[in-house]
């Protein structure tokens, strides 16, 4: 067992198991942390698909960014006063078939499927290619992701804004 | 098929990935199905989403060897900051106006 292996197991399993945390755990703090375990434990399996350009984009906007929004968040939305940090669930036995169901499914795909996989060596430095590529063949998404942010952001600002009672 | 299985253990490849993503999108669907606060469902979101990067970057390394994979990926992050943002200032109005996020009890349309 190589040192690659050992490393992809790790990150796989705190991927993994920050994500049952997330999913399970009854309080909704300890969820929005161990959401940052599984967001560094992606960050570090995309290293190991040596997306280095990707990894760090994760962890500056998902750990950064999404993250700090979702604390925000649980914190404006629940009665500290009274400790109301447990969230309860709702219909767990028909989620728990279909959701076995469908990841019965995937993993029979991934795993019984016959993938034809290359042997070139990886592209070593992948941030040059990527900003070429955003301003030659994928200009067009790119300037529509700009607005769509723009958009984004100006109406999050209008939506979230305390309305004074006329 | 045990030597095989321990030795396809050792390598990791394409569906080593693929079978991580798997599991997370899973629980990542567990969270929106079963949770009742609205916040919990956006974070069964995310993790939907992150899943969803992994098999693209994975794809993108294992069977085409060109970054068309990363710039989809980017895109897909570029939205999942946005969507964030945008639902947790929809989850902020409702609970000033219903004092609750739990989306079984949001049943009306006006109040």
């Amino acid at each position: 067992m190589d040192l690659y292996a050992v490393v992809f197991y790790a990150f796989a399993f705190i991927t993994l198991a920050a994500g049952a945390i997330v999913v399970f755990s009854r309080n909704i703090v300890h969820a929005a942390f161990a959401l940052l375990f599984a967001f560094f434990g992606v960050a570090g399996l995309y290293v190991l698909l040596m997306a280095d350009f990707l990894a760090i984009t994760q962890l500056l906007i998902y750990v950064g960014g999404i993250l700090v929004l979702v604390l925000f968040g649980v914190m404006l939305t629940s009665n500290t006063i009274d400790v109301q940090m447990k969230t309860s669930t709702i219909q767990t036995f028909p989620a728990v078939l279909i959701v076995a169901a469908l990841a019965g499914t995937l993993i029979g795909i991934f795993w019984s499927t016959d993938w034809k996989t290359t042997t070139d060596p990886p592209i070593q430095a992948t941030a040059p290619k990527i900003g070429e590529m955003m301003l030659t063949s994928y200009l067009l998404p790119f300037e529509i992701a700009s607005v769509v942010l723009l958009v984004a952001l100006v109406g999050a600002a209008m939506i979230a804004r305390r309305e004074k009672k006329a | 098929m045990m030597q095989d299985f321990t030795q396809w253990l050792q390598q990791p490849g394409l569906s080593h990935f693929l079978i991580v993503s798997g599991l997370l999108f899973s629980f990542g669907m567990f969270a929106v199905l079963t949770r009742r606060n609205a916040i919990m469902v956006l974070m069964g979101i995310e993790l939907i989403l992150n899943s969803a990067n992994i098999n693209f970057l994975a794809f993108s390394r294992y069977t085409t060897g060109t970054l068309d994979g990363h710039l989809v990926a980017i895109f897909v992050i570029i939205l999942a900051a946005a969507e964030a943002a945008i639902a947790l200032a929809i989850v902020l109005n409702i609970y000033q106006n219903f004092n609750t996020v739990n989306v079984d009890e949001l049943n009306h349309l006006r109040d």
